[in-house]
């Protein structure tokens, strides 16, 4: 297996995530481009520890996965609160704290 | 030409999910449909989980398939579902100028092809004699790795209690 097979594809992935953030206007599109960019983390951790044979990349890229479950629960609850409150979740309505 | 301690099948498995994965991920940030995109990145994300496979991570790979496959993308339809009226292509789903998204995201990917290729352009991953075995793992967790671990157990507690306030109606 050659090492840039999985950096690669991690690096693409990242690419994605980072245009789906800036591109998207729905705020539950944002929240997915963001498993984008943390899958392709993980993907980045993994390759690593098999490069060292070690298994704390995979502790890591648990943690990562944790972490990203507790994100898209807040992360969804936060969208679901802006719906109630302003009837839509287009990201670039919610001005209100401009300077 | 195929340096000698590279498996030929390893690689195309690699490069048929790789560009499965490639594909899915494109739709997830295109697609119209939002409720679409969801169901690309279930393939993205079990294209990661094949690819954990086949670097010898399975207990991640497990775990890949049970949270994001199984609860984070439930939760990601409730989300949609609970949000848009309307299930179909919407016409809003991108701002104005989202163009400029595109040599923003090149700019990066090219950045870091070219620190990979610099670095490990020619090196090769031995090929492991086993899959990384789940003890391993719970050794780190349960004893370098116990305080993060705790905290992580607190991070997912606030999460919930947090989720549970936000959402609640009153």
């Amino acid at each position: 297996m050659y090492a840039v097979n999985f950096l690669l594809l991690g690096a693409v992935m990242f690419g994605l995530g980072v245009f789906g953030v800036l591109a998207r206007r729905n705020a539950v599109a944002v929240l997915m481009s963001i498993e984008l960019i943390l899958n392709a983390v993980n993907v980045n951790l993994i390759a690593f520890a098999l490069m060292n044979n070690s298994a704390e990349g995979h502790v890591f890229a648990l943690y990562v996965i944790a972490v990203a479950a507790a994100e898209v629960g807040v992360g969804l609850a936060m969208v679901l609160m802006i719906y109630r409150n302003r009837r839509s979740i287009a990201l670039d309505e919610l001005s209100t704290m401009r300077g | 030409m195929i340096a000698a301690d590279v498996n030929v099948a390893q690689n195309v498995g690699f490069y048929i999910i790789a560009a499965i994965m490639v594909y899915a991920g494109l739709r997830v940030v295109s697609t119209r449909n939002v409720v679409h995109a969801a169901l690309w990145l279930v393939t993205v994300l079990g294209g990661v989980a094949a690819q954990y496979v086949l670097a010898a991570a399975e207990f991640v790979a497990v775990s890949q398939v049970m949270v994001y496959i199984g609860a984070v993308m439930v939760l990601f339809l409730f989300g949609i579902m609970l949000t848009r009226a309307t299930i179909g292509a919407e016409g809003d789903l991108n701002n104005r100028n989202w163009a400029m998204g595109i040599p923003v995201a090149l700019a990066l990917v090219g950045v870091m092809a070219w620190v990979i290729i610099d670095e490990y352009g020619s090196s090769t991953i031995a090929e492991p004699e086993t899959v990384m075995p789940t003890e391993a793992i719970s050794d780190i967790y349960l004893r370098e790795g116990l305080v993060p671990f705790l905290a992580l157990s607190f991070v997912l507690l606030a999460a919930a209690i947090g989720a549970i306030v936000l959402a609640r109606k009153d």
